[in-house]
């Protein structure tokens, strides 16, 4: 019996959607549910982001890298800080690395805390949800002593950190880990291993590691489709050698290598190394101060620079031109969830109109940092 | 009190038939509206708050005087309310009007007609049929009809979309749900309500009761493949694909607002006690006391059903909070595949053991 297609109708998802993860517009041509083509429409959000820090210093943009992926705004001044520090030929103090590395496991965490959180949400458990964002918030606490703000931090800059971490930060952080821990555990039983949630994503919006190395795809969905690479460990910056910790990479536990279940998982797993990390950064960090290397101008020699690290959503690199004066020549930024955005149209094909979203949202993309 | 009983007793007697009908139904009517109003609250707030403790939440709280919620939050559902009153009733200029219109009434008549067979107890029923289980199937359906109007009247493709889906969701539940009321039907001999409840008293053995659920291993499973299927019937979660709220935006409610769209929200509550108390009259005694001859007068028969039902309630509320949403093809297939040839095989199953236990 052959397939009977009737006309295919255009369906505009978003801007205004509950499930687009910000300001994103999905054209879609269904056949009835299937989906037979999907374009990301991107731009909604566009702030010159990249054109802002041409005009201005090298230490007034890190207040943009925040803006980009405000969910791990820590990860983006990581990011940036090391690559004007490299330019610079800068080397921060002892202290410093470890209360940066502290910080962006801290903010990864979180990050991927939200995403898992959404994801539960796409699929249409909204408990999980609940409990992550409360974890989160404990998270956000964190930062808020740290440098009092919640979301937007300012805090890793060229040359150092903004304050020292408070009294009482690194108990905080060890009271949290212990609670927190447990927790994921309560995550998996909740929504990981539930069946209806395995139905839902496993096998669906599979991502064979050839297509994902073709587009470009980096980060947690690479890894979930059973690609090893992690700039932490590949090509380490900061001081990320000398912590042990693993990789984890999808195995096609629930169906096939690179489905939606793995990316979701690789996330799960990933929250468990980066509390290794940070309890192995906890013990190791030694006392000194954070601002004896901060530059009174910053002003790199001629040049120019491509440096990645790794953020919860993958490469994230700058490319920074120095003309050598104290305004960046050109900034680049290299996004992780431009790439992951770029093969939604890929990997959905074919599938139907409730797991597009729940493919989309297994590719934990951020708006703000997508549109720039 | 029946209608019939109500009937013969109104003074305009057989002189004006009319006029008498119409009064016993306003009679009848108006005390169910009110009950499905109340009901509709009690549930609201029970849902915000079991959902708030499941979550981790202490839900809405209010504490003195003012506009707040009251204690514990008392009031919000009654805000909730007020506040679907007096908002904005929209109707898009490109939608169908009469449809649209139309639409939340026929959703909720379904929900509230249905009310007219339940059991509470032994003696308050509005009417006994003799086909009261069938009938309360068959006006059940009643309500997907409307969630068709709306999604197609509203003239929004996620409307639709939302319409399209409750339509394969009927054709997938209600074949279980139906093939499952069968044998309970060759069990008990009997279509009328308070015969299934009748059938029902009693004790096995002496010591559990005599509900239809113990009978028999495949009454056991039938009942678990009706409530599933009675989820369904009420769209919600793990079956609120017709609404699926991350996907439809609202599904087949998305265009709807104000009063209209509170009809809704009302029917989908008022079916949820309909689909809960259809299980517990089936299955779990009904207005039956969990140990035979215990508190079995009709005042408690009342309390009986009622606490069973609000049970099964609790138990869909439950799931809303724990379970994601099945895709709509996943549910066809758990119904096609798997709820209907153990309902098939249930009536054989059953059929055998009447032949065998007598």
């Amino acid at each position: 019996m052959g397939v009977v297609h009737g006309d295919l109708m255009t369906l505009n998802i978003g801007p205004q959607h509950p499930s687009t993860h910000g300001v994103l517009r999905l054209k879609v041509k269904t056949d009835g549910e299937i989906i037979s083509e999907v374009e990301p429409i991107i731009g909604y959000l566009h702030r010159c982001f990249e054109k802002h820090c041409e005009n201005v210093s090298y230490e007034q943009v890190i207040p943009y890298t925040d803006r980009c992926d405000y969910i791990a705004a820590m990860n983006n001044n990581f990011g940036y800080a090391v690559t004007v520090e490299e330019l610079m030929e800068i080397k921060v103090p002892e202290r410093v690395e470890y209360i940066r590395v502290i910080v962006a496991e801290l903010n990864r965490i979180a990050s991927h805390l939200l995403a898992l959180g959404a994801y539960g949400l796409d699929v249409g458990a909204f408990t999980p949800f609940l409990y992550m964002f409360r974890d989160r918030e404990r998270i956000l606490d964190l930062f808020e002593t740290l440098c009092g703000a919640r979301l937007l931090y300012n805090y890793i800059w060229v040359g150092g950190v903004s304050h020292d971490l408070p009294p009482g930060f690194i108990d905080a952080v060890y009271s949290f880990l212990d609670y927190f821990e447990p927790k994921i555990e309560e995550y998996n039983e909740l929504l990981t291993y539930n069946k209806i949630f395995i139905e839902r994503t496993g096998d669906v919006g599979v991502m064979p590691p050839e297509v994902a190395v073709s587009y470009g795809v980096t980060g947690p969905n690479l890894r979930g489709s059973g690609v090893k690479w992690d700039i932490r460990k590949d090509e380490p910056y900061s001081i990320y050698d000398k912590f042990d910790f693993n990789i984890p990479v999808g195995a096609g536990k629930m169906g096939t290598v690179g489905d939606c279940w793995d990316r979701y998982f690789v996330r799960m797993v990933e929250m468990k190394e980066s509390v290794k990390i940070t309890r192995q950064a906890l013990k190791g960090i030694p006392a000194g101060d954070v601002h004896q290397t901060l530059p009174k101008k910053i002003r790199p020699p001629q040049g120019s620079i491509y440096k990645r690290t790794e953020s919860p959503r993958g490469d994230l690199a700058y490319y920074i031109v120095s003309d050598g004066s104290p305004i960046p020549y050109r900034l680049k930024m290299r996004s992780p969830a431009f790439t992951a955005l770029s093969v939604l149209g890929e990997i959905s094909q074919g599938w139907m109109m409730s797991d597009v979203l729940v493919i989309l949202g297994s590719l934990d993309i951020v708006l703000g940092e997508i549109d720039r | 009190m029946t209608v019939d009983q109500l009937i013969n007793w109104l003074p305009f007697g057989t002189d004006w038939p009319v006029i008498t009908f119409l009064t016993a139904v306003i009679i009848c009517a108006l005390p169910v509206f009110l009950f499905i109003a109340v009901y509709a609250l009690v549930a609201i707030y029970g849902e915000v708050k079991i959902s708030s403790f499941m979550a981790d939440k202490v839900g809405p709280m209010g504490q003195g005087v003012g506009l707040h919620a009251g204690k514990w939050g008392l009031l919000q559902p009654v805000a909730d309310a007020l506040k679907l009153i007096l908002k904005e009733d929209i109707i898009p200029s490109a939608a169908d009007k009469k449809l649209f219109v139309m639409a939340p009434f026929v959703v909720f008549i379904g929900a509230f007609i249905s009310f007219a067979a339940l059991p509470f107890s032994q003696n308050t029923i509005i009417a006994d049929m003799n086909i009261g289980i069938f009938y309360i199937l068959a006006v059940g359906s009643l309500s997907v009809i409307g969630i068709i109007l709306a999604g197609w009247s509203s003239n929004n493709k996620w409307s639709l979309y939302g319409g399209m889906r409750s339509v394969a969701q009927i054709v997938s539940y209600e074949i279980p749900a139906g093939l499952s009321i069968i044998s309970i039907i060759m069990l008990t001999g009997t279509l009328s309500m308070q015969g299934i409840n009748e059938f029902q008293q009693g004790t096995i053995w002496g010591i559990l009761p005599n509900w239809i659920i113990f009978n028999n291993p495949f009454s056991f499973i039938a009942f678990f493949i009706f409530f599933i299927s009675g989820v369904a019937e009420c769209n919600r979660t793990p079956f609120d694909i017709p609404e699926a709220e991350s996907e439809l935006v609202a599904g087949a409610f998305t265009e709807y607002s104000g009063m209209r769209y509170a009809f809704f929200f009302l029917s989908e509550y008022a079916e949820m006690f309909v689909v809960s108390g259809v299980s517990v009259t089936a299955f779990l005694g009904g207005w039956n006391s969990p140990i035979s001859g215990f508190f079995n007068s009709p005042g408690w028969g009342v309390f009986w059903f009622m606490g069973k039902t609000l049970s099964l309630v609790f138990v869909m509320i439950w799931f809303r909070w724990t379970f994601p949403r099945l895709r709509v093809d996943q549910l066809m297939s758990i119904c096609w595949k798997v709820f209907l040839p153990f309902s098939l095989l249930n009536i054989f199953g059953v059929g055998i053991w009447i032949l065998i236990a007598g």
